[in-house]
């Protein structure tokens, strides 16, 4: 699979239902949203506890199917790929962030980071070289041999992020990233997706601090499965997020303010 | 994805645990050793009792009067009458073989009550297979002459003689003075309840003389040439047998008649054929392979239970782990073969473990019986202990792999 040149949203979701259960017992989590992302956007999700978030973000990352409405990821209909397409997409075109951060076990960083490139078939040296220049993206090229245990939450958060990215996908799902971190942290992982941005990449946040809302360059919020508003921010970003207008601007010509590494050294 | 690049994944993924790989490995090993070392160890016994009535003597016929009258058992005469070159020419030798009922012996003080107190011919050493050990047998002479001369088996050498040699000493045999000739060689019990040991064997002359009297002798032990002469000898022996019995009753009885009227009802003797006996033994050893055959179904069964747990713990405690592999675009082959190659070495290495285990386990003797190692049962032990680890490794992780990400992510 090529990497997407078309235009057009790269998400487009139209009238997303989603409900649990059967009969009396049904839990509508989603009651038809209705959202497209554009290409190089930056977007945050909030809502309370409950509204339907994580169940939308499971659906744009391919680890749910929806009950109903269209998902059209980069114009394809993902309802309608196989078991095997839908492991490519997956490969490919989402690095997907989660909250507990989801590392595998007794599996060093490196090797965790190798991980979606091995299933993409790539050789094992040049994986070692991409999974290393992830990691030091992230600033933890000297912890590449530790396992998940000997990490902090936020190292262990960072790993994932590099995970996430090593395969160069359009797109970065993150669900709720920070949850479990400490401001310090949050400060880091938050950096890291600001550099992505500039960088070009998409990118969807789920999160219920208003402060890592502020940084996302559009702002959703859910309330009870529907879409409560829609709202393009235009002020800066956090320290260390790229400023201007979102939308306008080029995949890649602008980096952040502080970036710890060039982009351009992601293969 | 290669599948050299997957079989990497799964030797990590083996390695990556090393405790749960080596709980999972034992459980696989000791399923297979059991059943291996089990089966093994009933072949043993069975072996074992197969070669104690090999033991026995195959060639060997024991002839034993039946007749509860007096005057109508088998007489010395009758017996020696059996060793006849023209009628009998498959007879090798006959031991005419009497009996002395409750006897003890002493020896300074310490006395032993003896099982069986033979008194015979010389060639009944070799007709029953019981050579003599330490000492020599007693000879044609000494019957002949009538000398109160003793082989004694080892419990009763072992009972009598503690520590020192018993051959030369005057041992007293219910009130008659007899002396220690040899020893008989230690020999196995063929039925486990008697012990054939302890025996004590004197001539025929001399215990006729002092013990039992002169009626009817017990038994007739006949050899015969070779083991597949038995037959034969067996019919020679009936012959002769039917004649002169039939004679002697005839002559005893009192009534004419009577004597044709007694001889139709029954056969006043039995014919006991080693041959007879081993076939009966056998069947009981055939049993014994059998039970045990089922004990180690039994303990296949456990054994597989056992890998059946751990594989699935095994398997479901990564449920999450095979949902974050999915979640990073794992396809479910990958997932599976990853899995199932994890399986395979578990249960390879295991069993192979299991299998070295078994057959170092086997050159120890286990509860008195040397196993003898039956090769199918390593072929069935390994075969079915691989089956069931690579079965209930795969099939969990078949339905974890099947699962949609989210679902195999949110697995508690």
């Amino acid at each position: 699979m090529s990497e997407p040149t078309g235009p057009g949203p790269v998400l487009d979701v139209r009238d997303l239902t989603k409900v649990y259960g059967e009969g009396e017992a049904a839990v509508h989590a989603l009651r038809g949203v209705t959202v497209a992302v554009e290409r190089g956007d930056y977007l945050a999700i909030m809502g309370s506890s409950g509204s339907g978030k994580s169940t939308l973000m499971n659906i744009l990352g391919c680890l749910d199917v929806p009950s109903g409405g269209r998902y059209l990821l980069d114009g394809v209909d993902v309802s309608r790929l196989n078991d095997r397409q839908l492991a490519l997409v997956r490969n490919r075109r989402i690095g997907f962030v989660f909250q507990a951060f989801n590392l595998i076990p007794r599996t060093s960083a490196v090797a965790n980071v190798e991980l979606p490139l091995a299933y993409a078939g790539v050789r094992p040296a040049e994986r070692r070289r991409r999974a290393l220049a992830a990691l030091e993206l992230v600033g933890l090229a000297d912890r590449a041999g530790h396992e998940p245990n000997q990490l902090s939450g936020g190292q262990q958060q960072r790993v994932a992020v590099a995970r996430a990215l090593v395969t160069e996908p359009a797109l970065v799902l993150a669900d709720e990233p920070t949850g479990n971190l400490d401001s310090r942290s949050t400060e880091d992982v938050l950096a890291i997706l600001d550099e992505l941005h500039a960088a070009g990449r998409t990118i969807v946040l789920i999160t219920h601090e208003p402060e890592v809302g502020a940084r996302a360059k559009r702002l959703i919020k859910l309330f009870d499965g529907q879409i409560a508003s829609d709202v393009r921010q235009d002020g800066p970003a956090g320290p260390g997020g790229p400023g201007g207008a979102p939308g306008d601007s080029g995949p890649g010509d602008r980096l952040g303010d502080r970036p710890t590494v060039p982009l351009e050294r992601i293969p | 994805m290669s599948f050299l690049e997957i079989l990497r994944f799964a030797v990590r993924g083996v390695t990556a645990n090393k405790l749960r790989s080596g709980l999972t490995m034992l459980g696989v090993l000791i399923g297979v050793g059991a059943v291996i070392l089990l089966v093994a160890v009933g072949n043993g016994s069975a072996k074992q009792i197969t070669d104690r009535i090999a033991a026995l003597g195959t060639s060997t016929l024991t002839v034993q009067g039946t007749g509860r009258a007096a005057g109508t058992g088998i007489t010395l005469d009758t017996a020696l009458a059996l060793q006849d070159p023209v009628l009998a020419p498959d007879v090798k030798s006959v031991s005419p073989v009497v009996n002395a009922s409750s006897t003890t012996i002493t020896y300074q003080g310490s006395d032993h009550a003896v099982q069986q107190f033979v008194g015979t011919y010389p060639t009944y050493f070799a007709a029953s297979n019981s050579p003599v050990g330490g000492g020599a047998a007693f000879s044609q002479d000494d019957l002949d002459q009538g000398r109160r001369v003793v082989v004694i088996g080892r419990t009763v050498a072992d009972e009598l003689f503690p520590g020192t040699d018993p051959v030369g000493a005057q041992v007293t045999v219910d009130g008659a003075l007899f002396t220690v000739v040899g020893v008989l060689q230690n020999k196995s019990s063929a039925s486990g309840f008697a012990d054939a040991n302890d025996v004590a064997i004197a001539p025929l002359t001399a215990v006729r003389q002092t013990l039992t009297g002169y009626g009817p002798v017990n038994s007739v032990v006949v050899e015969a040439t070779s083991p597949a002469k038995v037959a034969d000898a067996q019919a020679e022996v009936s012959t002769i047998l039917d004649q002169r019995l039939r004679v002697a009753s005839t002559g005893a009885g009192s009534g004419a008649g009577s004597g044709g009227a007694r001889g139709a009802n029954a056969t006043p003797y039995r014919i006991q054929n080693a041959a007879q006996l081993l076939e009966t033994q056998t069947q009981t050893a055939d049993t014994f392979t059998v039970l045990l055959g089922a004990v180690a179904g039994i303990s296949l069964l456990v054994g597989g239970i056992g890998i059946t747990n751990i594989m699935l713990v095994t398997v479901t405690e990564r449920t999450r782990e095979i949902g974050i592999r999915k979640a990073l675009g794992a396809p479910r082959g990958v997932i599976l073969t990853q899995f199932l190659a994890e399986a395979t070495m578990l249960s390879l290495v295991g069993g192979g473990l299991g299998v070295a285990a078994a057959l170092v386990g086997s050159h120890f003797t286990i509860v008195g019986v040397r196993p003898v190692v039956v090769p199918s049962s390593i072929v069935l032990a390994l075969g079915v202990s691989v089956a069931i680890g690579l079965f209930f490794g795969s099939v969990p992780a078949s339905r974890a792999a099947g699962l949609r990400p989210i679902d195999a992510l949110r697995y508690e």
